[in-house]
């Protein structure tokens, strides 16, 4: 493992500070109470038996996204630690949802069959 | 939430200088991370193209439990937590309570999987094999390939914990904890999704 001890003065090591912060565990208590929340509404839309897919896709993708969010920012410390890793992150991220929806646009999704479902 | 943190100064393990002035080990971490989501991208986008396709075998709405699954996701999200209770810990040096907080994780972490295996198993006993119909075929592919992280981050787990009973895991080593805590909630991010997208959008 290597760590800074003698880095240049860059950005990244201008942030250093935030990589060597760390949230306290009730905060961490917090965040799980949040995300328990959160899964609970998440499964109650299973009950909702006349919803359409779009409402569904509606309701619940936000919910998705926000716990995706709280992970990385909270528990994988990305609010915390050096913006390097966030841009390394994103990047990822960022390019495998834009190859896979060009990917499910090249093939039809939207206009046959995902379409066909929300009716 | 930010007032609620508290700066804990992270000790080297080799102490060497690099150029980014960040930790090599842990930047190869996020990189191989940002890469999977490509791997998770792939494999969520085959699915939602072909799972209404084919007429033969159980439908997703015949077979999903979805209370049952349910619990399973609970549990998996529970063990961020302790993941992240077990960094927290072996950066204050309190070795004694990382060991509970990773042996913890594990477990949850094992009691997911038997969850999976014992999900597929209900789905094989109900007609869904993987070549029954190509939803079977995705199904199993994208949440088999989630269950096989999870077993790797069990094992990376379990690894942690004899490191730390022969004495060999101080808060010297913490970041080798947050690396594997970085994995372990990867893992985590990634049911999210496809708990969302496969299981709760029929």
């Amino acid at each position: 493992m290597t760590t800074t001890t003698e880095a240049p003065a860059t950005e990244a090591n201008e942030s250093s500070d935030h990589a060597h912060e760390h949230p306290s565990d009730l905060l961490y208590v917090k965040v799980a109470l949040f995300l328990a929340v959160l899964t609970a509404l998440e499964v109650s839309t299973y009950f909702l038996n006349d919803a359409s897919t779009t409402v569904l896709v509606l309701i619940l993708f936000p919910m998705m996204i926000i716990k995706f969010v709280t992970v990385i920012m909270y528990f994988m410390h990305l609010k915390y630690d050096n913006p390097l890793f966030k841009r390394v992150f994103i990047f990822g991220l960022g390019l495998a949802t834009v190859v896979f929806l060009i990917t499910l646009t090249a093939f039809d999704f939207w206009s046959s069959e995902y379409l066909r479902f929300l009716r | 939430m930010t007032d609620a943190a508290v700066h804990v100064p992270v000790v080297a393990d080799h102490g060497h200088a690099t150029s980014t002035g960040i930790s090599n080990a842990k930047l190869a971490m996020w990189v191989y991370l940002g890469s999977d989501c490509l791997l998770f991208g792939s494999l969520i986008s085959t699915y939602l193209l072909l799972r209404h396709r084919g007429v033969q075998g159980p439908t997703p709405t015949e077979v999903f439990d979805i209370p049952f699954t349910s619990v399973s996701s609970f549990v998996l999200l529970m063990s961020s937590l302790t993941m992240a209770l077990a960094v927290a810990s072996i950066v204050r040096g309190d070795v004694h309570r990382n060991r509970i907080w990773l042996g913890t994780t594990a477990m949850l972490g094992a009691v997911f999987i038997g969850g999976q295996v014992y999900e597929f198993t209900t789905f094989y006993r109900e007609g869904l094999g993987y070549t029954t119909s190509i939803f079977g075929s995705a199904f199993y592919t994208l949440t088999g390939f989630h269950g096989i992280h999870v077993s790797i981050g069990i094992v990376m787990l379990m690894s942690l914990l004899v490191m730390s009973l022969r004495g060999n895991l101080g808060p010297e080593r913490a970041e080798t904890v947050e690396i594997i805590g970085l994995y372990w909630h990867f893992v985590d991010i990634v049911w999210i999704v496809i708990f969302t997208i496969v299981y709760l959008i029929p």
